[in-house]
């Protein structure tokens, strides 16, 4: 019987619906948890971060102003080309981690897709108000996406942290910039081709493998990040210096330890605009 | 034609302003361990009173008698706090006149702003959070709603007496107590409103008030014994802010400053449009951090428009601000004078066209004429920076799109008036403009029901309505 010898994937960067590596020509290995070599993921760099900024402020506009029904189908379609990669991603993340547990974060993350996917067209109606001004205006507040928003996955949860750091935040139009684990950074770069293969823009989601504590202080300096997810640095020095840098252009920020998931999550990035529409013959 | 108008000035004889004011700590008035300072008439740089400045001792007595206070305060039911909030909405109803009187002498701003605009929307803003106290769990926020604790709250100058009013009427409802530093150049009517409080009975500590400068706003703000920072004022101080909570847990919302664009397009109801240009801009001096402070106008419609623009400002009525006429009263302070004034010969210098209204100015106080410049371009400082004063940078567009992204250019984002009769215009150009509030056929609008805030450096959360809960609540404990 003969043997074939496996096509290893190159672990690349994901940035603006392409697959880069980094433009510093820099690479890390990674390990599972008994050590053994895995692969050499792409090292990002500064440049890199900036890359993916420019991405997702290109992709802002037209993901923003897609329809709520269009964002559910397309987060939907992530959630159904990722259980056809089911045994992949329980290979994947079980690297560190025994079978079961992987297996019990993997349908985790298929579904948190799914769950968010049919908030879209809900958020306008749970968030918003429509106001009874004193006036004869018709007064009314709606949910409107930040912007930008970065973030860094924890690395206690390669796969459903980084789903749900990203899902809540591109469900109501955002796009993100994500900077996975350094220690467990293979099912992200599955994650992102899975999202190449399931109709989201390029330049929503941007997928970065590396050192969060390199790049991280650049897009908290950033001025064209509107939000940052600090929710998996660890290190909490480096949080309070990226949550100092993120006041320069006033960045909503979501702090390391606080807990959020579901609705608070999403409603981080979100901003309300109230409208005052004239009434009268 | 010409107007005669006499002279009708509103009665100082209703307010009685004491010779010194004293912090608001535990239900009762004490003596400050750093001094005093005076506060002054802008109008005329009479002296008013001496008020207590603030040191870091008195915050902390205050954070203390807040911290104490929240104990009881949050476990009175919600149907117990609302009423203490509905009577202290009525006895400032009754109190009305005298809190305007003591506004328009502190801040300079016309009495008939006052008494038609502030006192009323205040009155209005504990009206509707009142009601709120006992509702908290059918306000959307999320299952068992919660105080956060102690809220310690910076305002301006420019609506004492309403911004305290957005900061403490939710902040009590949500069952949390307060610390609350009203402007350095504003305290009075805040401290009038601690005397409400006693007459409403509200429990000692629930709201602490300590006047001061800067120094003493940022006592407050880093004092480790708050959970919660509210702050309205400039963006400069509110990155200030932003970078000193960093790493703790203080939930904070910010308020800051903002540009504007009040875009007409040339189907508006031009009459209405000059209205509310002329109001987005002149309205409370221009010290205003929605002010329509830059102009859009069609280009189809420009000489026309602006022909009109300048007859109808010439008409304003600048001087007394205790005469019921007077549309345009006085900058707050020589500071503010000063920045406007130097905003003003940067638009000179980067040669944009200055307009000024043809008015004369009062010999004594802080005065500054209604202002228009023209031929302004989007990278002078007087299209990109807040003046917080009464000029107006005039700019033009052809296309809805070039007016859209005018607007969006800018690093703030607080508000945005549309001039136009098409309703389906008005919801499309809404929906584009990156702004927390969008008036229509309106400018600088308020109701305690809207939720008011911005969006990127206007700062985050928002205030008024349902979403004015939710900085001040947590939610699934």
């Amino acid at each position: 019987m003969s043997e074939s010898l496996d096509v290893n994937r190159t672990a690349k960067l994901f940035i603006g619906g392409k697959f880069p590596r980094s433009e510093s020509a820099r690479s890390f290995e990674v390990h599972d948890q008994e050590g053994n070599f895995l692969a050499n993921a792409s090292l990002a760099s500064r440049k890199d971060g900036r890359d993916a900024v420019v991405a997702a402020r290109s992709a802002f506009s037209a993901w923003s102003s897609a329809t709520a029904y269009n964002r559910g189908q397309v987060m939907y379609r992530v959630a159904e080309i990722m259980q056809g990669r089911r045994d992949q991603f329980i290979a994947e993340v079980s690297a560190w981690s025994s079978i079961e547990e992987a297996t019990i974060e993997v349908d985790a993350a298929i579904n948190r897709w799914v769950w968010y996917a049919g908030w879209t067209d809900k958020l306008s109606m749970v968030t918003g108000s429509n106001n009874p001004v004193a006036e004869p205006f018709f007064n009314f507040s709606i949910p409107e996406p930040t912007g930008v928003v970065a973030g860094f996955a924890l690395s206690d949860s390669p796969l459903l942290g980084l789903v749900e750091m990203i899902a809540a935040a591109i469900v109501s139009g955002n796009t993100v910039v994500v900077v996975a684990s350094d220690r467990t950074p293979l099912p992200a770069v599955s994650l992102a081709e899975v999202i190449a293969t399931s109709d989201v823009p390029g330049g929503v989601v941007n997928i970065l493998t590396g050192y969060a504590k390199e790049i991280a202080p650049w897009l908290a300096s950033h001025m064209d990040v509107n939000g940052i997810d600090l929710s998996g640095i660890g290190d909490s020095e480096l949080a309070v210096e990226l949550e100092r840098s993120s006041a320069q252009n006033l960045k909503r920020v979501l702090r390391p330890n606080t807990h959020l998931d579901g609705l608070s999550r999403v409603k981080m990035w979100l901003e309300t605009k109230t409208v005052w529409h004239p009434r009268g013959y | 034609m010409t107007f005669e108008y006499a002279d009708a000035p509103e009665s100082t004889s209703v307010v009685t302003v004491k010779s010194n004011y004293r912090h608001f700590i535990n239900g009762e008035f004490s003596a400050g361990t750093a001094g005093e300072f005076a506060t002054i008439n802008p109008a005329t740089e009479e002296h008013l009173a001496h008020v207590a400045q603030g040191s870091t001792q008195d915050v902390d007595r205050a954070v203390s008698a807040a911290r104490e206070a929240f104990t009881k305060w949050s476990a009175m039911s919600g149907s117990e706090r609302g009423k203490y909030l509905f009577r202290i909405a009525r006895i400032i109803q009754e109190r009305s006149r005298e809190l305007a009187v003591l506004e328009t002498l502190n801040n300079g701003k016309p009495i008939r702003e006052t008494r038609d605009v502030d006192i009323p929307l205040v009155a209005a803003h504990f009206f509707h959070y009142a009601g709120w106290a006992d509702k908290l769990e059918y306000a959307g926020m999320g299952p068992n709603p919660a105080p956060l604790g102690v809220a310690g709250q910076v305002i301006p100058w420019n609506f004492p007496l309403l911004m305290l009013s957005w900061k403490i009427a939710p902040a009590l409802a949500a069952g949390n107590t307060v610390v609350l530093k009203p402007a350095e150049t504003t305290p009075l009517t805040a401290l009038l409103f601690a005397e409400i409080c006693q007459q409403a009975d509200l429990p000692p500590g629930v709201v602490n008030i300590v006047t001061g400068d800067g120094s003493t706003g940022k006592a407050l703000i880093e004092h480790s014994g708050i959970d919660k920072v509210a702050f309205t004022g400039s963006t400069e101080v509110g990155r200030q802010i932003a970078q000193a909570v960093a790493g703790t847990h203080k939930k904070v919302t910010l308020e800051l400053g903002g540009k504007a664009a009040n875009i007409v397009f040339d189907d508006a109801p031009v009459d209405q449009a000059i209205e509310g240009v002329v109001n987005g801009i002149f309205f409370n001096q221009g010290h205003v951090c929605c002010a329509g402070s830059r102009l859009l106008v069609q280009e189809s419609m420009y000489d026309n428009f602006m022909e009109l623009l300048y007859a109808r400002v010439n008409t304003l009525r600048l001087g007394n601000p205790l005469d019921k006429n007077t549309d345009i009263g006085a900058i707050n302070s020589a500071a503010q004078l000063a920045k406007i004034k130097e905003l003003s010969i940067a638009g000179d210098e980067d040669g944009a066209t200055r307009w000024t209204a043809t008015c004369e100015l009062p010999a004594k106080g802080f005065w500054f004429a209604p202002t228009i410049f023209t031929e302004v371009s989007q990278s002078h400082r007087i299209a990109r920076e807040e003046i917080f004063g009464p000029v107006l940078s005039v700019m033009t567009f052809r296309t809805p799109d070039e007016a859209i992204e005018k607007a969006n250019n800018s690093p703030f984002g607080l508000s945005a008036g549309i001039w136009t009769e098409k309703g389906s215009r008005i919801l499309q150009v809404a929906s584009s403009l990156r702004a927390g509030v969008v008036w229509a056929n309106t400018f600088n609008k308020f109701d305690p029901t809207s939720p008011f805030g911005g969006y990127k450096e206007s700062g985050y959360g928002r205030e008024g309505g349902r979403h004015g809960l939710e900085p001040y609540l947590k939610v699934g404990a």
